[in-house]
């Protein structure tokens, strides 16, 4: 039984009534190490909620906690009322996450990368997953990729045929794990468009995971700033742009001080 | 303790992949395709190395048997002597172990791969299994190929003997005396015997060689140790099972 049955025809995506999410007092300890420490948040239906942080914040590990990769130590995520952690939630809701890497089947074409889970769940027939999965390309401007694979295509085309896997499962709930990450601004620019006009298409509630400050301040409608594990401030671009935290002034502009590098001071 | 502990889990995860693949059995008819193709990279890729192995094993058999019993005249026992070592013994076993090294490792590097690239991630983002759709497929599929691998390599293994027994010069006995004592000798049951421990084989194989890719963490380097590791894992799992498998069947059938 698929666990969210898409609609008959691709344009009909429309009526799938976007969810909300809510983080509850995560924690999420790696043995002695904190990596998660009593993270709460709530992201509206059809928001773009982006969670920003430097590396190693615990910004992945909390994407994995919303589709159910990971258990937490204590708290929860609730995605429409359903706690994220239990395997029938994805039944209830569909939740689509755009990985870091793509994490592009390899052994498999574009084509059959899309068509996968529209096969293994029985979604239609042949000729209607064609559609499908031809529609989502055309999106992402992708038709002349169908045949090719995923070790043919750059790092910005992996990124986009990732995004195009998670939308011809038509999700509600549409997760990104750093989607401008090792792509040129242009790229990057492309990238954080079609997250927005995704939104503005299928009206579905998206959590991007991203220290890019431009993909952030342009497409958000919230943003979350995760650091060492703590989530310091939510609020919207502006109230982040104006805000006094040295913390995250430092964060949106880093000064560069060659005299006084950042990385002596931390050896000191 | 740390490895008494990761024994444990390890043992715990096969066990529950087990119940999770067989829970899956019924979705086999759907997927056909990947059965057979499963079929064809466990049974058809393995023929003829089987092939070549088998001959030679029947083939060293019948020497070492003439050179052992030509001072005292039994000669025309190399026949019977083939015959049960290969179909009680040394076929299931040797098919088993060139399953573990030539499909095992590979399965273990695919799905290692799979996950340390994420793509395991994704199909469970996806609602697909990995139980039903990498692991089912081949659990099946092996259990219809052993028995096929089995029987080619008792009946290769048969007639390298056969071929020795009859052109090397210090033994020099026909074909028809070979094959007499051989047909004499080995059973039907003795058949059996053997495949069923090449089924019990198989099945072990393939379902730790895919729980251990599975559970991989980590990048290339530990894709490599998964490898290792399963295969060195599938032969143990083979010798020790042959003891108590063996045990069984003779308790079960007594000559």
């Amino acid at each position: 039984m698929p666990f969210c049955s898409p609609p008959a025809h691709p344009d009909a995506s429309q009526e799938v009534p976007a969810v909300g999410v809510k983080v509850e007092n995560l924690v999420k300890n790696f043995g002695s190490l904190s990596v998660l420490k009593n993270v709460s948040f709530e992201v509206k239906p059809g928001e773009i909620f982006v969670l920003m942080g430097p590396s190693g914040s615990g910004k992945s590990v909390l994407l994995r906690h919303v589709v159910g990769l990971e258990r937490a130590t204590s708290g929860r995520v609730m995605i429409e009322g359903h706690d994220a952690a239990v395997e029938e939630t994805r039944q209830h809701v569909c939740i689509g996450l755009v990985f870091q890497a793509g994490a592009l089947f390899n052994s498999l074409s574009v084509y059959d990368n899309l068509a996968l889970y529209l096969r293994e769940h029985r979604v239609g027939s042949e000729a209607e997953i064609k559609t499908k999965v031809l529609h989502a390309l055309k999106i992402l401007s992708l038709e002349n990729t169908a045949k090719k694979f995923p070790s043919d295509l750059s790092g910005g085309m992996k990124k986009r045929v990732a995004i195009a896997r998670s939308l011809v499962m038509e999700p509600q709930l549409l997760l990104y794990d750093e989607p401008t990450s090792e792509l040129d601004p242009v790229m990057a620019a492309t990238i954080s468009e079609i997250i927005a006009s995704l939104r503005d298409q299928y009206r579905v509630t998206s959590i991007v995971v991203s220290h890019d400050r431009d993909l952030a301040l342009n497409i958000a409608d919230r943003i979350g700033l995760l650091m060492n594990g703590e989530l310091i401030m939510v609020g919207t671009p502006a109230e982040l742009k104006a805000s006094q935290d040295p913390r995250i002034v430092d964060f949106l502009h880093p000064k560069f001080d060659l005299h006084n590098p950042r990385f002596k001071k931390l050896e000191t | 303790m740390k490895q008494l502990r990761n024994i444990c889990d390890g043992v715990g995860s096969v066990l529950a992949l087990l119940v999770r693949s067989v829970g899956y059995a019924g979705t086999l008819p759907l997927q056909l395709g990947r059965f057979i193709e499963q079929c064809y990279l466990i049974g058809y890729t393995t023929l003829p190395i089987v092939a070549i192995l088998s001959f030679f094993i029947g083939s060293v058999l019948a020497l070492q048997a003439g050179y052992s019993m030509q001072d005292f005249g039994a000669k025309s026992f190399i026949g019977s002597l083939v015959g049960l070592s290969m179909a009680r013994e040394l076929g299931p076993m040797m098919v088993s172990i060139l399953l573990a090294g030539r499909v095992g490792s590979a399965i273990t590097a695919e799905l290692a791969s799979m996950k340390v690239y994420q793509e395991i991630d994704a199909l469970e983002t996806m609602n697909i299994p990995p139980a039903r759709m990498l692991v089912m497929p081949r659990l099946a599929a092996v259990i219809v190929m052993m028995p096929v691998l089995t029987i080619i390599a008792n009946l290769v293994g048969w007639f390298g003997g056969a071929f020795v027994s009859s052109h090397v010069k210090f033994i020099d006995i026909d074909s028809s005396t070979y094959f007499g004592a051989l047909r004499h000798y080995t059973k039907f049951k003795d058949v059996a015997n053997g495949l069923i421990k090449a089924e019990v084989f198989g099945f072990v194989v393939v379902l730790v060689c895919c729980s251990i890719g599975l559970r991989t963490r980590g990048g290339p380097r530990e894709i490599g140790a998964s490898v290792t590791r399963a295969v060195v894992t599938s032969l143990i799992m083979i010798l020790v099972l042959d003891y108590f498998l063996t045990q069984v069947l003779l308790l079960i059938s007594p000559s």
